[in-house]
């Protein structure tokens, strides 16, 4: 039923992210960007362990007889969501820096260091 | 003397008797110059360094600042360098832009071969 | 000593982490002898290294496994792959290693006098072991997703450093964002490959999939997300235009450390498409797409330098040049290894060119950035426009310049001239047009060099600098001991070669003993 839907949201997204990083010049919009391009790939990683009619990978009381979900891309996606939560924390911080100094956030401005 | 030898597969290399030889020049050409003539006349012009005909100012101010020092490479290579510079714009968009660019010309090169 | 021996790898991990998160409490206590803590921790961390390099250069790769019974056990009864998390060091990633070491070590030892008026270290020193810690981490694991996790953490740590002195004007942060979104692009398509392997083979340790690979056309996608990302991390044309920003406003200390970085993710690239793939992809594309990176880095590089007027993107410039040194060798050697005949002509040699390469570039370049650090520490400024006649005062300085000057120009006897005579000599039997452009972009690395040697040091005094001294001792030591390395590495170049890098190169070019370790059932 589900087919290839999720896929195509992942690439989607990704799409979507890449496109907000090359033509936007508002740097939150940028972070913004980067955060589109990691829920993405999340969605990528949970969407390879399902399997077709299968359950949540949890043993206790499990109902026989039924197919689970592969568990390791949980395990994978939990550690990548927490690497993003720590990466948008930074950017943000540092982009408060920079409209501190800077007095704007327009990317065209914020090139003192060119050439 | 095989201990410096490196064997770079079309010749060799030992730098202990580059520098030995390096060492045994440069004592001989010392000696030679030693020889020469060392007597000058001083508080002439003999003493003053010479740039083509003109004064010296004073010695801080003949001292050439780092962006004069290769302006005829760089006033040469002009056709080369404004576009280059140009390329170089600091903005973040372009950075990506030009990661992108490069994964698609990679994709297409691989993937017609 | 053979428990110690057993547990090395974790050790190397374990020591900067631990001491990272120690740091914060030590200067509770006693705020003067952090940095000294730090250079015992990291100084330690270096020995055990070294010990691990007597034991693996040789031949004998060390595997561990995390959370396994006993270290060296891959395949657990009734498994037939490894499901562990594995540490698999062979002699490519313990030359990493030491490079790494040596590099840690040194910037720890460095920033003792150069940080001393700043505030805040505690924070400077933790994000310094937790930048080594992902190092480490990147050059010896086997497994791939953790590699992904070990990017991120080296990413962020360098991030904050770089941003570190953002108090007094706004440069830094601005480059620091840069970094951050550019080594976020890298990562997370670094974890979309993952996925894509993952989705196929069900395994994710390096050598398990290099057993299973079968080149399809998801192989082919991720191939190439993994060339692009890991190039750019590297700093080659045309996504280098990181590299001068973040390099010219991180400490000098970090930029040596982030200069390891960027050779870690070389390392990288070099380990996927050596290990992962070997010749089952096509060979022959993929080593020109690596050359004719290499020789837009090399040449685009150098010409960007001459016409800088700031000391610290001068050298950042020359380091993406001299990273387009290393991709023309291993170029190379990629472009012939489905060639037997030529392989053993020059590939092999121009490999060895290549891989000695990165080990010259970490020591010369780090000296290079450690003198552009002292004369910043004097004078205060990085403008070579400013600069002039420092010559006179600072006598020391001026001597491990022009070491390190020499050493990048490629003039003997130091070790810059060994490593680029092996890769002119076998480029030119691959392609004479190569080897060429290589030697025409030395020249303009010596002339460029020579001009900030001439702004900065030789000249009459100035009237602002007459009260600059010699920088202090914990700088000189660092400086002194990179140019040690320096000579030693160019008067006795064979004896790196025999020892140090052709095991490093075979251990590369020879995908079956990367896998039979793991696979064999150790």
């Amino acid at each position: 039923m589900i087919g290839n839907f999720p896929y195509l949201a992942v690439a989607l997204l990704i799409g979507l992210g890449i496109y907000t990083l090359i033509y936007k010049r508002n740097l939150i919009k940028i972070a913004i960007g980067i955060t589109l391009i990691e829920n993405g790939v999340n969605l990528f990683l949970i969407t390879l362990g399902y399997r077709k009619g299968a359950i949540a990978p949890i043993f206790t009381q499990a109902p026989e007889g039924l197919k689970m979900v592969l568990p390791t891309p949980q395990a994978l996606t939990l550690t990548s969501i927490v690497i993003g939560v720590a990466t948008t924390a930074l950017i943000l911080s540092v982009a408060m820096i920079i409209f501190k100094k800077y007095g704007t956030l327009d990317t065209d401005e914020v090139r003192r260091l060119k050439e | 003397m095989n201990i410096g030898l490196l064997e770079t597969g079309s010749g060799n290399w030992n730098a202990i008797i580059w520098l030995i030889m390096f060492i045994i020049i440069g004592i001989s050409a010392i000696w030679i110059r030693s020889h020469g003539e060392d007597q000058y006349k001083k508080n002439t012009d003999q003493t003053k360094p010479f740039l083509s005909g003109n004064r010296e100012i004073s010695k801080e101010d003949s001292h050439v600042g780092a962006s004069h020092i290769y302006w005829g490479f760089t006033e040469a290579l002009k056709r080369y360098y404004k576009p280059m510079v140009a390329l170089h714009t600091g903005n973040i968009n372009d950075y990506s832009g030009w990661i992108i660019l490069v994964m698609a010309i990679i994709f297409i090169i691989v993937g017609v071969s | 000593m053979s428990s110690i021996m057993t547990h090395a790898p974790a050790l190397v991990i374990a020591f900067p982490l631990l001491a990272a998160f120690l740091v914060p409490v030590v200067s509770r206590l006693n705020k003067k002898i952090l940095g000294i803590f730090v250079a015992v921790v990291l100084g330690f961390t270096l020995l055990i290294t070294l010990l691990m390099a007597v034991r693996i250069l040789p031949g004998n790769p060390l595997i561990y496994v995390f959370g396994g019974s006993e270290a060296g056990l891959t395949l657990p009864s009734g498994y037939t792959v490894p499901i562990r998390i594995i540490f698999h060091i062979d002699s490519m990633g313990i030359f990493m290693g030491l490079i790494t070491a040596i590099v840690s070590f040194l910037g720890a030892i460095y920033s003792i006098a150069f940080m001393d008026k700043h505030s805040g270290l505690e924070k400077y020193y933790a994000l310094l072991l937790l930048l080594a810690t992902g190092m480490f981490g990147m050059e010896f694991t086997g497994d791939i997703f953790n590699f992904f996790v070990f990017l991120e953490i080296a990413s962020i740590a360098s991030v904050a450093l770089i941003a570190f002195r953002s108090n007094l004007s706004g440069e830094p942060a601005e480059a620091g964002f840069k970094y951050m979104v550019v080594s976020s692009i890298s990562a997370l398509m670094v974890l979309f490959a993952v996925g894509l392997f993952y989705g196929q083979y069900d395994v994710l340790n390096m050598a398990t999939i290099a057993s299973v690979m079968k080149f399809t056309q998801l192989d082919k996608i991720a191939l190439i997300l993994l060339v692009t990302v890991l190039a750019m991390k590297a700093g080659s044309v045309p996504m280098h235009m990181w590299t001068p920003d973040a390099y010219s406003e991180a400490p000098a200390s970090i930029t040596m450390i982030l200069v390891a970085a960027s050779q870690a993710s070389l390392y990288a690239l070099f380990r996927i498409i050596f290990s992962l793939y070997n010749i089952t992809l096509n060979t022959i594309t993929i080593g020109w797409i690596i050359i004719i990176l290499g020789l837009l880095s090399m040449f685009i590089g150098v010409t960007m330098a001459i016409i800088q007027k700031d000391i610290k993107r001068l050298m950042a410039y020359h380091a993406v040049s001299q990273t387009g040194y290393m991709l023309l060798g291993v170029g190379v050697g990629i472009a012939v290894l489905a060639n037997p005949i030529a392989l053993e002509t020059f590939g092999i040699k121009a490999m060895e060119g290549g891989i000695f390469h990165i080990m010259n570039h970490a020591m010369y370049k780090g000296l290079l950035f450690l003198t552009a650090g002292a004369l910043f520490y004097r004078t205060g400024t990085r403008n070579l426009n400013k600069m002039g006649g420092l010559g006179n005062n600072m006598i020391y300085t001026a001597i491990f310049f022009i070491i390190g000057a020499a050493a990048i120009a490629g003039i003997p006897p130091f070790n810059g001239f060994a490593s680029k005579l092996i890769i002119y000599e076998s480029v030119f039997q691959f392609n004479p047009l190569l080897s060429i452009i290589a030697m025409l972009v030395s020249i303009l690395t010596l002339a460029s060099f020579v001009k900030v040697f001439h702004s900065a040091f030789l000249g009459p005094k100035m009237e602002q600098y007459k009260d600059v001294k010699e920088v202090p001792k914990s700088m000189l030591f660092a400086m002194g001991a990179l140019a040690c390395i320096i000579v030693l590495f160019g008067l006795f170049p064979d004896l790196v070669v025999k020892y140090i890098v052709h095991p490093a190169v075979m251990a590369l070019i020879n995908q079956s003993s990367y896998t039979a370790v793991i696979l064999g059932g150790m």
